[in-house]
């Protein structure tokens, strides 16, 4: 038999039933769409991290002291005075590492800070200048410490807009002096409000010259961090290397399995964290995909109840020449238009309800958030409803095909 | 050569372990171009007979050659080729697609032929001509009444040029009026064109248009005789 007339007498089959037809598919319309809707609002939230990360430049690299933490029980403290102030100056020697743009050292605390009688526990930030470059960061009012600030380990800083609110309230900071550790510092410059940066919220940072954090608010003579940037995005790996290489002299290991620190480069913190919401987006989509079962089970049984009523339809084929092959693809083919449209369906509604959620999410939450179509999920969507038809429809089809023409055509 | 030989046979229906014959060894032949019709009550066996005749039903004993070849021989395609090419079927019900045009159904057997797509409306048409249908060819089966639904089943029956047309009591739901076209028809088609026609009825009056009837009791022919006057379906048919 030719198959657009096989198509053809298998849509007209689908058509005399239509109502029927239309709730059958409906398991596999709400799986799909359900499927859909997940996938779309997880490479949204995928997207929306991965912008956050990137908040920080792509082309940062963290050195962070200690063993990499190879699991949650792993102690990554040991070591954690590893990164000394000889470190920072080879790491900035061109011919130590010469794909290196930028390297500023990193200090953080919590401390709580005072004025007048206001107390405040804002996180403190002992860094460089490159700060403002490395996070994008400005000040509204004042200005921002310099290097000389840095050589003179000024007792200076610049504090975040929550910082300001909950000392100064509506009373004017610049040029003020804050408490901490029993030290007075004199604010220089305040930050606009900014929100959260790549897991910072500098809204509520007080930064300090990182020499002054060492000197005055910690008491240490070594780094918390160094925080660099690669002088270009296919320079990192190099910038790694070398980095770590010049460390590894420094601090005399020749077996990198006995490191004292580790890099981070943004690259793969965006692909740890894109993998995270990935596995996520898939549990999900996998528990979506139960209700495609119980739709394809829907499907096996209407089309059962379908073979059973059109007996006299398949006696007839039968008689006039149809052979169990041309009887077993028309069920199976009514089966898989059955499941394919409601695949389509199902994509076009779970798309529809993925660009609502986009629209409440970035007009009503506030969320940058972008839509995103899946269309691999779309294309598994269409190739799952498929195979749903084939495996479900099989049986029924098997039934109506083994059926001969005779106990067909007497059935009543 | 006959078209139809059936030496001895025999069909017995197994139904939980009980047998019920239905055949007790029946022999006759069928030459083309004849025009036989199988009498008897129900239960006689004549729709079994029917059915073994036109590869619906399997015998269970006994030779059926047809076009002089063993039925028992043809793979399960081969028997599906020739319902399709050589035997039409003319039911008692109509067997008509619902919701399907009157052009459509008669096409269906062409969409398990290996004839071309594009002779099957001139075909289709062709058969609806020689039963009078040719002004309802985009009518459904709904619109149509039982004597025209028959004239369409029979087209369908006809389209392939079968060498030999069952009709299981093709007169048996239509009023006299219908049953008469319907007859005629048949006859028309057996003498016009030369069809071999193999009739199912329990009516005498209907069985007297054939050329010869076959009574069948209890699972056996009790005679087969030549009509002696072959009742005319354009002269007073009776129901």
């Amino acid at each position: 038999m030719i198959f657009s007339y096989s198509l053809k007498t298998a849509v007209t089959g689908l058509k005399t039933n239509r109502s029927r037809s239309l709730l059958t598919i409906l398991g596999i319309v709400i799986g799909i769409a359900a499927i859909i809707l997940i996938m779309s609002l997880g490479q949204g939230a995928q997207q929306l991290i991965l912008n956050q990360v990137q908040g920080m430049g792509s082309k940062t690299i963290i050195v962070i002291p200690g063993r990499e933490p190879k699991g949650p029980s792993d102690a990554a403290q040991v070591f954690s005075d590893s990164l000394k102030v000889r470190d920072f100056e080879l790491l900035q020697k061109k011919e130590n590492v010469p794909t290196l743009g930028s390297i500023m050292p990193l200090l953080f605390t919590g401390v709580s800070s005072s004025y007048g009688s206001e107390t405040y526990r804002p996180t403190i930030f002992g860094v460089s200048p490159l700060i403002q470059k490395i996070f994008d960061l400005s000040v509204s009012e004042g200005e921002f410490f310099s290097d000389d600030d840095v050589r003179a380990r000024a007792d200076v800083v610049v504090i975040g807009s929550k910082v300001k609110e909950q000392l100064f309230g509506d009373s004017p900071a610049l040029g003020e002096k804050i408490k901490i550790k029993d030290r007075s510092f004199r604010v220089i410059g305040i930050m606009p409000s900014k929100g959260q940066v790549s897991f910072f919220n500098f809204d509520e940072a007080v930064i300090v010259p990182y020499t002054t954090a060492q000197q005055y608010v910690l008491g240490i003579k070594y780094f918390h961090r160094f925080v660099a940037e690669a002088s270009s995005q296919d320079l990192i790996a190099q910038t790694v290397t070398d980095i770590k290489a010049t460390l590894r002299e420094s601090h005399k290991i020749t077996d990198p399995s006995k490191d004292d620190f580790f890099v981070q480069t943004q690259e793969d913190l965006a692909a740890r964290l894109g993998l995270i919401t990935q596995v996520l987006t898939l549990f999900l989509a996998a528990v979506a995909a139960i209700s495609l079962v119980v739709g394809g089970i829907g499907i096996m049984n209407i089309m059962l109840v379908s073979v059973t009523e059109r007996t006299r339809e398949i006696g007839l084929r039968k008689s006039i020449g149809a052979t169990d092959r041309d009887i077993l693809m028309q069920f199976l083919l009514e089966a898989v238009l059955l499941t394919g449209t409601g695949g389509v369906a199902g994509i076009v509604i779970g798309g529809t309800l993925s660009i609502i959620c986009a629209f409440i999410l970035t007009n009503f939450v506030g969320l940058a958030w972008s839509f995103q179509f899946p269309f691999f999920g779309a294309f598994l969507g269409i190739v799952v409803s498929g195979v749903i038809g084939l495996v479900f429809g099989i049986y029924p089809a098997k039934q109506a095909a083994r059926k001969s023409p005779m106990e067909a055509l007497r059935y009543e | 050569m006959s078209l139809i030989e059936v030496k001895n046979v025999t069909k017995i229906y197994t139904n939980e372990g009980v047998e019920t014959p239905a055949l007790r060894g029946v022999s006759f032949g069928v030459k083309k171009g004849e025009f036989v019709a199988i009498m008897g009550p129900s239960g006689s066996g004549k729709s079994t007979l029917l059915h073994i005749l036109g590869f619906l039903d399997e015998h269970t004993d006994g030779e059926y050659l047809f076009e002089g070849k063993n039925v028992k021989s043809y793979k399960p395609e081969e028997v599906s080729k020739i319902r399709n090419g050589r035997m039409g079927f003319i039911f008692q019900a109509f067997n008509l697609l619902p919701r399907t045009t009157v052009l459509e159904n008669v096409k269906l057997p062409l969409l398990y032929s290996d004839v071309p797509t594009e002779q099957w409306d001139g075909l289709a048409k062709k058969a609806l001509e020689s039963v009078g249908m040719l002004h309802r060819l985009e009518h459904e089966p709904a619109q149509l009444s039982g004597g025209e639904k028959q004239r369409v089943a029979i087209a369908r029956a006809l389209v392939l040029e079968p060498s030999v047309i069952f009709a299981d009591e093709p007169t048996g739901n239509l009023d006299s009026k219908s049953g008469k076209m319907v007859i005629q028809t048949i006859q028309n088609l057996n003498e016009q064109h030369g069809h071999t026609i193999i009739l199912i009825t329990h009516e005498t009056s209907t069985a007297e248009h054939a050329q010869r009837i076959i009574r069948v009791m209890d699972g056996a022919i009790e005679s087969d005789t030549k009509v002696a006057q072959q009742r005319r379906a354009d002269e007073g048919y009776v129901k």
